[in-house]
């Protein structure tokens, strides 16, 4: 598919180009992957588990086969290969294996004609269960040893101690991406036995590894492709209804179309991990960081996803950006019968940076110094070892820039009106203005770009010269972040032609471009254009003796000496490149090593107004400064990092995925409230760029940044207006009115 | 049953179901798929079109309901070329990521100016409260809205 990107724009790297998908995105063109269909197609539906634990005694899909309309229904034993999978651990099964772990677990799928009768087929199936109790207390499934992972860091002299400590223990509830597009997918038979498959997805290519292994099929069988996606942020890095929609579209010969509403979204996918962390920091009384030791427990729920990686990321930021010799982190992620946990932008550095800032603001007040001034004097900078695994990276790391440049934008205003839609619980609140009480918080959080651990993580792209302008060939998944248009700018700045479409591939015609995740297509997918770029120009200006490229040929000396159309006489002309990181590797048994490929930081500052009677909350600013290397589009920084903080303010007064013996309380908008336009405050940002070595001109990862350390800023603002401990995200009204 | 509506000016002729919500009719019979589905419950006003002059989720009206109305939906509203106002201000602002928001914002937002062609950055934020962006954290949508209500559009 080449999705509409051609639409001529101009600009390269440090201008904010426009969105070469914008026009068909505010016109209502944009294909997105639910809107796909054709006259012939089947719709598909599925059939989940009422229980969070319980064994299938029986299953009689006969009352659904028998409904007029329905094409397919189809159970684990239709399963054609590999009845599991799994992005890191194949542990899932397809379809219900006899005990469903997990409240929403897939049972049987249906294909009819319609998507009401496949609903209606889907609910006629008779399941037989037998409830079993739900382990779904992650204490006690550490206790007996449901582990996904386990990780380990010492490092340091174990009897350290400092002269100043403070203990605290903390929690953060699980959230929900809840990207405004579900998921939706559509498969189209090829009439030779295979299929291609459209479904939102962040990485085709891990999903295709699964999907052929569970079809049994070959790899050009099945191809992946790249479908018009609304929004991710994790969501989508793991597989939902890919295998089922292809099952059924292969057992009928049909195309099918498969898309969850709104509640079976939010069973669907994974979630972000809710955690449980005990903290100790001694410093030594000059405020300097003797030794940290953690605990970190992370609930991964049913199945394996990526909580593995997800542990690591929590374990190796238990310390944040500071430096510390000391550090003793026991880790876990246990298996339990709570729903399924795996990717959420800031994947497992959300978790820590909650618990090390709290920290470091109550290290402060015990020292009786100002909190900025004690993450200054122990930032982490540039060629100083990473607290958890003692890594040195070789790159700028403008920690105290980031505290400086925050702390420098002006406070708001006193709040001076009643008001109501600037009072916290807006028009239905009673308080007066004069009742209440305002809170500033601070914190600063650290992320590792890219995959960690020794994984070998690679993207590839192909920059291809045609007579028509360049295209850019990637798999690399846009899911509203803009790379679309950095590959653009890349592209267009390394060969100076100004004419540059972004053309999407499938599985079958280009290797991965990794995930869209972890923040890392910037430098990655960016990586691999910009060196695809570069090779391409150097050889087009190595054949023709020329030094420069141009819009309209190749330059010697300021003359033209080939013109476009001759450069591309035999045909395109193309540089395909596999671009790697520099080599991570797992960590040793104290989890030390060189686990990570890069590290990024970020400050936030919150300003909050609370109706302490009522508990209410008004979040009024939340500013931040980041590093992000080199600035290749401004405009879509500042979308990143505003966008990033509204999910992170959500975290910190609102959003909060209720789950009670395994069963999820709120699966609608409705009752799991998202930030409105209404909440979402304020926001100034900085930018500070100091370059990476490895990112395409010094660019960096940006995008989980801002919804690490902006939760925790607005919690410190809000123990600032209370005077309340407050050890827990999301903060509730009765958390502060202390019922 | 059939109704009849008047779509972006042009009459349509659609065979409902008494169920039916004027969203699926519009995205599934009349092949406007522009209008977006994220809820279904009148919680996230992606799917927002105007009807007989009003800002409506429609997916809470009933197709049946809308026989004989007028209603405009975001491929009403411009085009490649002639974009209106309001989506060449989200696109200069880059108030657009992932876009499953957009096409409610670029309809609430139309009909916001026309009722209110100078609107206050409060009464922006009100008037554009029921439509979720889970993407931009609103920042780029309000400046958009704020030159829009300065130039008064
Ligand atoms: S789909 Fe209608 S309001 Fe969400
Ligand atoms: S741009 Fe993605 S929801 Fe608004």
């Amino acid at each position: 598919m080449t999705t509409p990107t051609r639409t001529h724009v101009t600009g390269g790297i440090g201008t904010s180009v426009r969105r070469p998908d914008g026009v068909p995105k505010v016109t209502g063109n944009f294909a997105y992957a639910s809107d796909l269909h054709s006259k012939d197609m089947l719709w598909g539906a599925t059939l989940r588990s009422p229980h969070a634990h319980a064994r299938l005694i029986s299953l009689d899909t006969g009352p659904a086969l028998a409904m007029t309309g329905v094409r397919a229904v189809l159970t684990q034993d239709d399963v054609p290969g590999l009845p599991l999978f799994g992005q890191e651990e194949q542990d899932q099964p397809v379809l219900c294996d006899g005990v469903a772990r997990y409240w929403g677990e897939p049972v049987a799928i249906v294909a009819a004609d319609d998507e009401e009768t496949a609903q209606r087929a889907a609910a006629s199936i008779i399941a037989e269960w037998e409830p079993l109790a739900p382990l779904d207390d992650p204490e006690k499934a550490a206790d007996d040893g449901s582990l996904f992972r386990e990780l380990k860091i010492r490092r340091g002299d174990k009897e350290a101690a400092g002269t100043v400590v403070v203990e605290g223990v903390y929690e953060t509830a699980s959230q929900d991406q809840a990207p405004l597009g579900t998921e939706a997918g559509f498969a189209i038979p090829d009439g030779s036995g295979g299929l291609d498959l459209y479904v939102t997805s962040q990485w085709v290519h891990v999903d295709h590894r699964q999907i052929i292994a569970c079809l049994d099929m070959e790899p050009d069988q099945i191809r992946c492709h790249p479908a018009g996606i609304g929004g991710a942020f994790g969501a989508r890095e793991d597989i939902s209804l890919h295998i089922h929609v292809a099952m059924l579209s292969l057992a009928t010969g049909r195309p099918v179309k498969m898309e969850y509403d709104r509640s079976e979204s939010f069973v669907g996918h994974v979630k972000r991990h809710p955690s449980k962390m005990w903290y100790r920091h001694e410093a030594d009384a000059d405020g300097n960081l003797v030794k940290v030791t953690a605990r970190l427990l992370l609930d991964g729920g049913a199945y394996a996803h990526t909580s593995r990686a997800v542990l690591a990321n929590a374990a190796f930021f238990t310390v944040g950006p500071y430096r510390c010799d000391n550090v003793v982190v026991d880790a876990q992620v246990v298996k339990t019968n709570n729903p399924p946990c795996g990717a959420m932008r800031g994947f497992g550095a959300v978790q820590a940076c909650f618990g090390y800032e709290s920290q470091m603001d109550r290290l402060a007040e015990e020292l009786g110094v100002d909190p900025l001034d004690l993450r200054r004097q122990n930032a982490m900078r540039g060629g100083d070892p990473l607290a958890t695994s003692g890594q040195v990276i070789d790159a700028p790391l403008p920690t105290v820039e980031v505290i400086d440049a925050l702390e420098a934008i002006p406070l708001p205003e006193p709040l001076a009106s009643d008001d109501p839609r600037l009072l916290p619980g807006g028009t239905g609140l009673t308080t007066p203005a004069s009742k209440v009480v305002r809170g500033v918080g601070y914190a600063v959080g650290l992320k590792n770009v890219a995959f960690s651990e020794g994984f070998d993580d690679y993207a590839e792209a192909r920059v291809v010269l045609t007579r028509a302008g360049v295209e850019v060939h990637t798999a690399a998944m846009e899911v509203g972040q803009g790379l679309v248009t950095v590959c653009q700018q890349i592209a267009r700045t390394v060969l100076g032609i100004e004419n540059v479409a972004v053309v999407w591939d499938d599985t079958s015609h280009i290797g991965s471009a990794g995930s869209t995740s972890a923040s890392r297509q910037t430098q990655m997918t960016g990586g691999a254009v910009h060196a695809a770029s570069v090779g391409l120009r150097d050889r087009i200006l190595a054949d023709f003796g020329g030094d420069e490229l141009r819009n309209d040929g190749v330059y010697r000396a300021g003359e033209r000496i080939a013109t476009i159309d001759e450069i591309c006489a035999e045909g395109p002309v193309e540089h395909l490149v596999r671009f790697r990181h520099p080599e991570t590797h797992p960590p040793d048994e104290n989890g030390q090593g060189d686990v990570h490929a890069g590290f990024v930081v970020a400050a936030h500052r919150a300003v909050v107004d609370v109706d302490p009677e009522l508990g209410l909350v008004r979040v009024v600013r939340v500013d931040t400064a980041q590093d992000v290397g080199k600035a290749l589009n401004p405009q879509a920084i500042t979308g990143q990092l505003e966008g990033g903080i509204m999910q992170g303010v959500g975290l910190a007064v609102m959003e909060e995925l209720v789950v009670d013996h395994g069963v999820i309380r709120n699966p609608t908008f409705t009752d799991y409230l998202i930030p409105t336009f209404l909440d979402a405050p304020a926001v100034e940002t900085r930018i500070i760029e100091a370059p990476d070595p490895w990112g395409p001109f010094g660019a960096k990862g940006i995008g989980e940044s801002p919804t690490i350390s902006s939760t925790p800023a607005v919690v410190a603002a809000i123990r600032a207006a209370t005077g309340k401990a407050l050890t827990r995200a999301p903060v509730r009204p009765q958390d502060i009115v202390g019922i | 049953m059939n109704v009849t509506i008047t779509v972006n000016g042009e009459q349509r002729v659609a065979d409902v179901a008494a169920s039916e919500s004027l969203l699926n009719v519009l995205r599934d019979d009349l092949d406007l798929p522009g209008t977006k589905d994220a809820c279904e419950q009148g919680e996230c006003g992606s799917c927002t079109v105007i009807l007989d002059g009003e800002a409506v989720c429609s997916c809470l009206v009933m197709a049946a309901d809308a026989e004989g109305s007028e209603v405009t939906t975001v491929e009403g509203m411009g085009e490649e070329g002639h974009l209106h106002p309001v989506q060449e201000a989200m696109l200069a602002e880059g108030a657009v990521q992932c876009g499953f928001c957009t096409p409610g914002f670029v309809v609430a937002g139309a009909h916001l100016l026309e009722t209110n062609p100078h609107p206050s950055e409060l009464e922006i934020r009100e008037a554009l409260s029921g439509n979720i962006c889970r993407c931009t954290g609103y920042g780029a949508i309000l400046r958009a809205f704020e030159t829009l209500s300065e130039e008064g559009t």
